[in-house]
């Protein structure tokens, strides 16, 4: 194998350059690419282990997986960890309803080609049945937290898989590997377990649960150029393309099935790429002409913007959004 | 030389440890302006005039409220010569438990000290505790050189007695550095500073970019605790049958004679496999699949090594350990052990001695250990454990001590480590 299986051939695969820029933008030498290739190898075989030590403690594992970049990462280290076998994992997918066509078409794609069985827990459902109440603003991210817990709770799911890595948000950064959750699927910053050397503690009572995070110690820099090494064939949208956008909250924001401009914001025709795929009520999408990923590459080496503080309105509701979140049991 | 520095940070309250990796971060570009525009607009919120980048780390509520770093906080930047993580511990509460974790991988450690008050109490235990770990580099930050006039006298004054401690602690002066640094204005962090004309060494930066990096103890003997058996039992692969480990320590090659433990069956490696192909080496920290000559019965949790130079087998542990939770261990207690990729029931013997931290000296026979204390134990495991001595191989000579009914974890353990006592 079979960097093979995550790719295709009838579809775009970006092409690895010979030039990988710095954080400052300017070109680095060989020797630094070979750093960085050195940097991205221990990081796979972090991520490896942490694939195989769930497997080997858990019951009931599953990979929370979006059709986004970092869990379209997370779906190929587990593909590297149990080959040739396949991965002896079931994959789920909270629906917010407000996804790109682009992006469910890819996660489909991908799940029939590694023969993987999907769980799609719907936020309409939630919606429809009484049991969620959609927000004024009509952001659903926050909303997926429910249904994500009661699909753990009716799947008995001891260990979830989840994309998140500590770069991204100052309350992540405090997050373990091994994120025990209790019957609430709660997250609680002051009783972490300490977390030694690679010794993962993954010991839960009945009805807990662990976020399981291998992503843990990647940044987006390096997500990215391992999806170059990889040649990890993404949703066409994390490439620039042309798209009518109006602006909002200082991000283009798409029109949908999540609604579109108010009469004062303006409908533009642009060419943008996506740095985040998530709800399209609160995901916005970035001007920018990066086709290849050495391009996207480029671009997020020279960005002043955070991936999150650029593209995620969910963020920006409070200066702990992301912790109040967590708490309550979201990813 | 590795390309990922795995690198902690430890200092007591105030010596402005956040402040310094907040600069780490701001002055190597790894700050970008949506984060820079949340701190400025906070430390405004504050009634202060210039940003306080301890602001870009202390992330959760109670932090910010507080005004200290609660937990162990993990942070990223790099530069063309090199990747850092970074384990950014807290210093006042909890200061063994939070430094045990986020040393416990680390290459370096930055120790923290106010100019002003040079080596304090706290500064030594951090350093035992480093030295118990095993951190091969130790890097003493001289901080707030800036309200010292930038005196050389008072730098000389503290870097000697830090290396002194440091080396009675078993550290070689080599692995020793002192830099006077102002995490403030930045002075000596990233590039050389002016105003310490006098230093003649490297920035904190330059020397994280270039300290030689050694994953493991030197040379250590070929260890591989089997995590997973791979079985694939498809059309393509009916037979395929793997051993999936990451190397703990030492390099494996095919033709290797290995011996397989606990059951002590001996065979050799036909093929190192991956999902990118077989590899013709594989050293420490790589996650491989090994196959083997023979068909030997091997389960998760079994040791996979070198049949040269094997580890011991024992169902008796000495061992030093760092006692984490809050409540107190003593004599008697039923308890699970994890080692490598096997958890086992196990009995604490006796507690021979613990480390007494103001003096750094060892007591005898006490009755407990309690939250935050090192001692020294003698374990019973239910079944033999293929063990080294965490000085050989920090993988395979250390241990977790869970609570069996709660699942939580109790304790670090270190098997034949002795204490750091001087």
């Amino acid at each position: 194998m079979d960097r093979e299986l995550m790719t295709t051939t009838d579809t775009y695969v970006p092409q690895i350059g010979d030039t990988r820029t710095n954080g400052n933008g300017t070109l680095t030498t060989q020797a630094s690419i070979r750093q960085a290739d050195l940097a991205l190898d221990a990081l796979e075989s972090e991520g490896i282990h942490i694939f195989r030590e769930v497997a080997g403690e858990f019951d009931r594992p599953v990979i929370l997986f979006s059709g986004g970049k970092d869990s379209t990462l997370l779906l190929h280290l587990a593909i590297k960890a149990f080959w040739p076998a396949p991965v002896p994992f079931a994959l789920l997918h909270v629906d917010t309803g407000h996804n790109f066509d682009e992006v469910i078409e890819f996660r489909d794609r991908v799940v029939e080609e590694h023969g993987l069985r999907l769980i799609v827990a719907k936020v309409q459902d939630w919606i429809d049945d009484g049991r969620l109440t959609e927000r004024p603003d009509g952001i659903r991210n926050p909303l997926q937290t429910v249904p994500l817990l009661d699909t753990i709770t009716e799947h008995k799911f001891d260990a979830v898989f989840g994309g998140g890595r500590r770069d991204e948000e100052r309350a992540r950064a405090k997050e373990r590997i091994f994120s025990l959750r209790n019957a609430f699927g709660q997250w609680e910053p002051r009783r972490q377990r300490p977390e030694l050397w690679n010794l993962y503690n993954g010991r839960h009572k009945p009805g807990e649960h662990v976020r399981v995070f291998p992503l843990s110690n990647w940044t987006e820099a390096d997500v990215w150029n391992y999806i170059a090494r990889e040649k990890i064939e993404l949703p066409s949208i994390y490439y620039a393309h042309e798209r009518d956008v109006y602006h909002r909250d200082g991000m283009w924001l798409t029109e949908g099935p999540w609604g579109g401009p108010r009469e004062d914001e303006e409908v533009l025709h642009k060419t943008v790429r996506y740095r985040t795929v998530g709800d399209g009520s609160c995901t916005g999408a970035v001007e920018s002409t990066a086709s290849t990923v050495e391009e996207v590459i480029a671009e997020v080496m020279a960005s002043r913007l955070t991936e999150r503080g650029a593209t995620r309105a969910d963020d920006r509701l409070s200066e702990a959004a992301m912790e109040d979140r967590k708490r309550e049991g979201y990813f | 030389m590795s390309s990922l520095l795995r690198l902690a940070t430890a200092g007591s309250v105030d010596d402005g440890k956040s402040t310094l990796v907040g600069r780490l971060l701001y002055d190597t570009k790894s700050v970008l302006a949506d984060q820079l525009d949340a701190v400025t607009r906070a430390s405004v919120d504050r009634g202060l005039s210039t940003p306080d980048l301890s602001l870009l780390v202390d992330g959760l509520r109670s932090e910010r409220e507080q005004g200290i770093t609660i937990d162990v906080a993990y942070r990223y930047f790099a530069t063309p010569k090199r990747s850092f993580v970074l384990a950014d511990t807290p210093g006042h509460v909890q200061y063994t438990r939070n430094t045990v974790t986020g040393a416990s991988t680390a290459q370096l450690a930055v120790l923290l000290v106010d100019a002003r008050n040079g080596v304090v109490e706290q500064t030594r235990r951090h350093a035992a505790v480093l030295a118990l770990l095993g951190v091969p580099e130790l890097v003493l930050a001289v901080n707030k050189i800036d309200l010292v006039d930038y005196d050389e006298a008072t730098f000389e004054v503290i870097a000697k007695e830090f290396t002194d401690h440091a080396v009675s602690l078993g550290y070689p002066l080599g692995s020793v550095l002192s830099i006077p640094v102002s995490a403030l204005v930045g002075d000596n962090v990233v590039t050389r500073s002016e105003n310490t004309p006098w230093y003649t060494g490297p920035s904190l930066l330059h020397h994280l970019e270039t300290v030689p990096a050694a994953p493991d103890p030197h040379e250590a003997p070929f260890r591989f605790p089997v995590q997973y058996v791979i079985r694939p039992r498809t059309p393509e692969h009916p037979d395929y049958r793997g051993y999936a480990g990451q190397v703990a320590s030492g390099t494996v090659r095919p033709g290797d004679e290995v011996v397989v433990l606990p059951g002590g069956s001996r065979t050799t490696v036909e093929r190192i496999d991956t999902a990118d192909g077989s590899l013709e080496e594989a050293g420490s920290g790589s996650s491989v699949t090994v196959v083997l000559a023979d068909d030997v019965d091997i389960a998760r949790g079994d040791l996979i090594a070198t049949a040269t130079n094997p580890p011991r087998l024992t169902d008796e542990i000495e061992a030093a350990l760092c006692w984490l939770a809050t409540t107190p261990l003593k004599p008697g207690a039923r308890v699970l052990l994890k080692h490598g990729a096997k958890t086992v029931q196990a009995f604490v013997e006796t507690i021979s001695a613990r480390l007494d931290e103001q003096q750094l000296s060892a007591v005898d026979n006490p009755d407990t250990l309690e939250l935050n204390d090192i001692g020294r134990v003698s374990i019973r495991t239910a079944e033999p454990l293929a063990v080294d001595d965490y000085g050989n191989s920090h993988r395979n000579g250390a241990f977790l001590v869970i609570d069996p009914p709660s699942g939580d974890t109790l304790a670090a353990g270190l098997i034949g480590a002795p204490l750091p006592a001087l």
